[in-house]
């Protein structure tokens, strides 16, 4: 199995990180993975991407050009990548961040609005997890468990409640990827 | 030892510190700037020095002055930079000093951008600063390997005394993959490395010692001297060239059809497009240099087996690695080259496209 | 509807490439308004260093050069000794102009090179993500001064204004701030007088503005005008250090 995956955004929206847990999560379970981000003067709101690799084998190429999953935090990501999704793929987004969504018919499509979800968990801070949760639902790159344990090993001490919401964010996204 | 998900720029800083690197002198640039970061972090940590020089040229003259004074010393920089460096490369090499330079390459020439190339090959395997003199030069693809090169690229500097560079790509810097590190030096082993060059490097007498008097230079203004200096430069470079070369190889067999040619980050989307064409039903072999210089000709020349009709080159230049690939090949079978510049970056498509075209 | 304020003739109808609140958007007006007014437009040249203000040479309505890392008065220089009869400014930051390129800048004010030198100082690094720069202040933390500036190691932070004050040639020097509405009424002063200086070929003459990198200081930018008053000044002291103009 291999899973390339696009993450797309706003510079600051978090979507590296995404990626990162992504990454992380799959490196867990023992496989291979790569995260490459764009990079450059995006402190000055440009867009930000990365692209994130999980495999069972060596990772040959770091590059993702036809995504298995694109999560996009803005419409422009949707426009930028869209196109490129393999068919079958997936596409994670946010309803509030891309009015016009996407026209493809040969994907599979999973939304949400983000934003009043996020709010509605007590805190904005947990939106990516929404949207990782998002992807966990609907495909088998990672598992909500390694998720879990990850967060734990960080937050545990630090801030249990903030821990404790990033998995209730979790749970939600897998509803809506599972729907 | 676990792995652990981590950028190049700070895997391989983290690796140099492993490897008993306890000064680095350093100036800012992108897309290397989290390796001075790290460094400046953990320095301090471990007892060693951090010190973000004034410029480059700076920088590398205090790499000139530590090795001189025979200690495990790095600085790393980004193709604008290393340029600036040439000049102590030079008189380093010159003055036969162990030391470690990291070029995380970004696109060229002049200010350039900011994004991953691989325009620096002439600049590091031909030359760069003036004169008669090598660098070795390590090309890692992986961050995995891009850590496990900073000991081996010290090891290599002490075993020769001379300075070795990691020709990286922002690629690699900027990337997080798994890493897993090789245990640190021991105490003993770092009191042992720090009197390894006492022999000829600048170190205080013990008491009751006879004086010695060593000289850092790279002067020799009798001609004869000099003459006698720089064979004696190139017998050592022979050594390293019959020792040291280093290279990998992927599904080179005898009934290849074609052998591919890459090295550093660009080695791995030629890989991915590699592969796709294999499991199509190609036998297309794939050779990756790991030293750059001294450059694998032989082991390359064995790989052009009987039924290889072409060999096709790519990097993130206009070609600068042809030249060695074509001695290596020596005229047996045409070498081809494509390739992207100005930090753009091929994909496994755009290559697999261009090999398919030649079936 | 009376019009008040209009884009410099001078400054091209680029937008600018600085975070929002950044002081070098108001460094580069008040250069190009003085240029206007001197009606020298057609006549000025400029050289762009490494740094956020890196494509100053877009943004500017004549002839730009843009110069490797430190070495825009070097550039400079050689546009002025091959066209005397123009007008040369370079603009560059503080890890450009006291570090990289600290022998460019002493060696350009001591020959009293015919040229004017805009210098931003904002006590870091904005264009690489906030490493140290030779102005950082002491114990101020950066990306590569983590524990923040260590004095004893590292050394102090450089004033420039000062250290080319001891030089015999130059014409004109003054320290200037971007911190508040008077401030930069003083600072428009300034570079008009550096301007006309210019026109005039007087000489070497040299404006530093204390400045703000709210983006890298991690502050909003009145939070960082507010801190820039506070730990800048201080150090920093505006004034003017020489005008051989006033003296004649
Ligand atoms: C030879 C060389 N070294 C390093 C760099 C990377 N670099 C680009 S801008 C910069 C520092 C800019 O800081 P400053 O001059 O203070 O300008 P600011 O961005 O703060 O306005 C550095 C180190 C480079 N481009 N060239
Ligand atoms: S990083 Fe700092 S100096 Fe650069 S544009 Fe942003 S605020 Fe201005
Ligand atoms: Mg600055």
């Amino acid at each position: 199995m291999k899973k390339e995956i696009i993450c797309a955004g706003f510079g600051g929206q978090g979507v590296l990180t995404i990626g990162r847990f992504i990454a992380q999560a799959g490196m867990r379970e023992g496989k291979h993975v790569s995260w490459l981000p764009s990079y450059g003067p995006e402190m000055r709101g440009g867009t930000a991407n990365v692209s994130a690799v999980v495999s069972d084998q060596p990772i040959a190429s770091p590059i993702v050009s036809t995504p298995d999953i694109l999560v996009a935090l803005n419409q422009p990501s949707i426009d930028k990548f869209g196109p490129q999704i393999r068919p079958g793929g997936v596409l994670v987004y946010d309803t509030g961040m891309c009015p016009k969504g996407c026209d493809r018919t040969d994907i599979q499509i999973i939304s949400a609005p983000l934003t009043e979800l996020a709010q509605e968990i007590g805190s904005m801070r947990v939106l990516n997890m929404i949207a990782i949760g998002m992807v966990i639902g609907r495909t088998n790159v990672i598992k909500y468990e390694s998720m879990e344990e990850d967060l734990t090993s960080y937050l545990k001490d630090r801030d249990p409640d903030l821990l404790e919401k990033n998995l209730i964010a979790i749970k939600k996204g897998m509803e809506l990827g599972k729907a | 030892m676990s792995k652990v998900l981590m950028k190049g720029n700070e895997a391989v800083a983290k690796a140099a510190i492993n490897a008993g690197c306890r000064l680095y002198f350093a100036y800012p640039i992108t897309p290397q700037s989290e390796l001075i970061e790290y460094m400046a972090k953990m320095m301090p940590t471990v007892g060693g020095t951090f010190l973000q020089a004034e410029s480059e040229v700076s920088a590398i003259n205090m790499v000139y002055g530590a090795a001189g004074a025979g200690k495990r010393v790095m600085t790393t920089s980004s193709s604008p930079g290393i340029s600036l460096k040439a000049e102590g490369m030079s008189y380093i090499a010159g003055a036969e000093l162990p030391c470690v330079i990291i070029n995380v390459q970004r696109g060229g020439p002049g200010l350039g951008d900011i994004q991953p190339a691989q325009g620096d090959y002439f600049q590091a395997t031909k030359g760069g600063g003036h004169g008669d003199y090598h660098l070795i030069v390590l090309a890692p693809s992986s961050v995995q390997e891009f850590a496990d090169m900073a000991s081996e690229a010290f090891d290599l500097a002490d075993k020769y005394r001379n300075p070795v560079m990691i020709l990286a790509d922002g690629m690699l810097g900027q990337m997080m993959e798994p890493v897993e590190f090789k245990p640190a030096v021991t105490e003993e082993e770092m009191e042992a490395m720090g009197h390894q060059h006492e022999s000829w490097c600048i170190h205080p007498n013990q008491d009751g010692d006879l004086k010695h008097h060593h000289e850092i230079n790279s002067l020799e203004i009798d001609p004869v001297v000099l003459e006698k200096h720089v064979n004696q430069l190139y017998e050592k470079y022979a050594r390293i060239e019959a020792n040291e070369t280093r290279h990998e190889l992927h599904n080179i067999n005898d009934d290849n059809e074609m052998v591919v040619v890459a090295f550093g980050t660009a080695s791995r989307i030629v890989r991915s497009a590699v592969d796709e064409l294999n499991t199509e039903g190609r036998n297309i072999g794939l050779f990756r240099p790991i030293t750059v210089w001294p450059y694998p000709y032989e082991e390359l020349a064995k790989c052009i087996g009987p039924k290889v009709k072409q060999v096709y080159v790519f990097e993130l230049n206009t070609g600068q690695m042809v030249e060695d690939v074509k001695l290596a090949v020596n005229g047996k079978v045409p070498v081809h080259f494509w390739g992207r510049v100005g930090g753009m970056v091929f994909t496994p498509e755009q290559i697999k496209e261009k090999l398919q075209a030649c079936f | 509807m009376e019009v008040i304020a209009t884009r410099p003739e001078s400054l091209r109808e680029v937008p600018f490439t600085y975070c929002p609140g950044c002081t070098h958007g108001i460094a580069h007006r008040l250069i190009a308004e003085s240029i206007d007014e001197h009606g020298l437009i057609n006549k000025m040249a400029g050289v762009a260093p490494v740094g956020c203000s890196v494509f100053a040479y877009k943004f500017f309505n004549f002839d730009m050069a843009e110069a490797a890392h430190g070495r825009a008065p070097a550039v400079a220089t050689g546009i002025k000794r091959a066209r005397p009869d123009m007008h040369i400014f370079t603009y560059q930051g503080d890890g450009d102009l006291a570090a990289i390129g600290t022998a460019e800048i002493v060696h350009a004010a001591n020959r009293g090179e015919h040229i004017s030198v805009f210098f931003v100082n904002n006590a870091i690094y904005g264009m690489t993500g906030g490493q140290m720069a030779p102005t950082t202040l002491p114990d101020m933390k950066t990306t590569t001064s983590p524990y923040g500036r260590k004095v004893d190691d590292i050394g102090y932070p450089i004033r420039v204004c000062e250290l080319l004050d001891t030089l015999v040639a130059p014409y004109y020097i003054e320290r200037v701030s971007l911190l508040s509405g008077p401030d930069i009424i003083k600072a428009k002063r300034a570079v008009s007088k550096a301007i006309q200086y210019n026109k005039e070929g007087r000489g070497f003459t040299f404006i530093e503005f204390v400045s703000t990198c709210p983006t890298n200081w991690g502050m909003d930018p009145v939070k960082a005008m507010e801190w820039a008053r506070e730990n800048m000044l201080p150090f920093y002291k505006p004034g003017v250090f020489r005008d051989k103009g006033a003296q004649e």
